[in-house]
This record gives C-alpha cells, structure tokens and sequence, in this order.
C-alpha cells in the first residue's frame, strides 16, 4: 500500500507545491489538507510547510497554530503520527508546543537565502534514518526568523537527549543557539528544521538532492509500521 | 467597555537585533546618549466589563506573547 502524507495549506503558504512533489518523488502520495478542515483524511504523515502563514501576523506561526487542521494533527502527533514542519511549519509547531523553544529574527537582521550545510545529527528520527549519522548535507535556507532560542534547561535536554536532528556547519546564519537547525520532540516522532530539504530533491532545480532522504526515511518509517 | 493594553517585550536574555539596529541608528541620525533600545508590542484592546482579569491574563500569555521568548504585562487605562 502506497504510504498517504499530507501537505497542508495555509493562507500564506508557498512550499506546499514543492513539498507535495518531494513527497511524490519519494514514491508516497500526496494528501492537500487545508487549513480550515480538521479532516486529515486517513493520512499516515504530515508535512507542514514554509511560506508566510498569515502574513507573519503577530508572530510566524501564531495565528496558523490555532487552525483546525492544526488541532487535528497535535491530536494525531499525541499518537505517534509523524510530523514535519519546515521552515514556517517549524515555527508553527513552535508555537503548538509540539517541539521546545521557539524562533526569533535572525541576529543580524537580514533575511538570509542560500545553500547551507547541515550535519545531520540524530539519524533515528523517521524523518532521518536515511542519514549517516554525522554525514553533511547541501540544503537550501531561506528565512527572516530563523534564530533558534530555547532557555537554557531546554538546550541542555535538547543536546543530552540527543535531540538536535540538524546543525548548521560553519559560520553561524542566524543566531541559532548551539547552531541548531533542526530538533525532535521527546518521542522523535514530530521534527522541525528551518532549511527546506523540499527544495533539495533533484539537482536540476536544486543544489542537491540530499533532502530528498527525509522523505524516504518518513516512507520507511510509514512500511515499518504497516 | 474598558480600553487594556498589554505590552508585550523580549525577554532580558533573548537577543533583540531589532532594537539593536534601533540603538545603532540614533547617533547616525545626531541623538547621542541613548545607551540601550528594545523593542516590543502594544496592544489595545476595547473589551466588555465581563472580561475578567483571568480571562485578560489567557489572552496575553497564550496568544499575544510567546511565554518563551516574551514578557507581557496588563493594564487597564482610563478612556
């Protein structure tokens, strides 16, 4: 049985096409899931992608969190169901406590768009285990409020837990503490990261196709459980 | 109906290049002598005489500020 992962759109969102087509490279079918319907439609997995969800109101991912598309997948993650959000959807499962911490604007003000190493860091998480553990990967970063800021106890979880799933290799981009680009929940289950592995898929139109393997991994994890 | 305001501000300890880049333009513009700016939110909020002070508190911590990085604070002022 095909594996069934759903992209959710907000009004704001830009990824959602890309991280449809990343799901559709991997071999899985894409679910559209929209923001005002609480139905996630059978799917075994959730992406929630980047874009500006409610035009950055208030704060990234304040408003979006509160959709009842979002209810139902705090709800769904509460059971194992995994979740990615990338870019604005990590700052969107943020701000509904499904991960720690939360991201601020980056430290020197300017909205950062490049190719970016990362070192994969914890390669156990279903959206990582296609990874060699310390193995770097190319993939695109582009965003204004990337920093990631957590107080101190929640750093020293993070990093004695083994959580931190990305991190920036060479220069800091944007303030992130402990160059973290991307973290787990407890259960490993929900993952965020600021870059867009959804733009590393193919090298035509991409500078990699190293982030295709968070999608594999996902499907893999998806063909365990089945 | 009674005007709140909540102010909503960085923590201490979390960075605030915003108010940083602030601070930095002053002397270029000729006001010397301010030694430190962050900066925050302002809200005003024209609410009924049935909102509580609780229900106040619910709004300000779960929705306008993200306890993680954000302090707020509540007032109610006069019209």
């Amino acid at each position: 049985m095909t594996a069934r992962i759903g992209v959710i759109t907000f009004p704001g969102t830009l990824d959602d096409g890309d991280a449809a087509r990343a799901v559709r490279y991997s071999g899985a079918e894409a679910v559209s899931l929209w923001h005002d319907d609480a139905d996630l439609h059978g799917v075994d997995a959730v992406v929630v992608p980047g874009g500006f969800s409610y035009g950055d109101y208030l704060r990234c991912g304040a408003i979006a969190r509160f959709a009842p598309a979002m209810t139902s997948v705090i709800d769904a993650a509460g059971k194992g169901m995994p979740v990615l959000g990338i870019c604005n959807g990590f700052q969107i499962l943020c701000e509904a406590g499904l991960l720690p911490g939360a991201l601020v604007r980056n430290d020197k003000l300017h909205f950062v768009c490049r190719d970016q190493w990362l070192r994969v860091e914890n390669n156990t998480t279903p959206w990582s285990t296609r990874y060699d553990s310390g193995a770097e990967v190319l993939i695109p970063l582009k965003s204004g409020e990337g920093g990631y800021m957590a107080d101190k106890p929640t750093l020293d979880r993070l990093e004695g837990d083994g959580r931190v799933v990305f991190r920036y290799v060479g220069e800091n981009p944007n303030g992130s503490r402990n160059d973290i680009a991307g973290i787990a929940s407890e259960d490993g289950r929900v993952v965020g990261l600021m870059p867009h592995p959804e733009h590393a898929i193919d090298a035509l139109t991409g500078p990699s196709d190293d982030g295709l393997g968070m999608f594999y991994s996902a499907l893999d994890a998806l063909a365990v459980a089945a | 109906m009674a005007r709140v305001v909540v102010d909503v501000m960085p923590k201490p300890e979390i960075l605030d290049p915003q108010g940083q880049a602030v601070a930095g333009a002053l002397p270029r513009l000729g006001f010397d002598g301010v030694a430190e700016v962050r900066q925050g939110k302002h809200f005003e909020l024209e609410v009924d005489d049935s909102v509580d002070d609780d229900t106040l508190a619910k709004i300000a911590e779960g929705f306008l500020a993200n306890p993680v990085i954000e302090d707020w604070t509540i007032r109610r002022v006069d019209q």
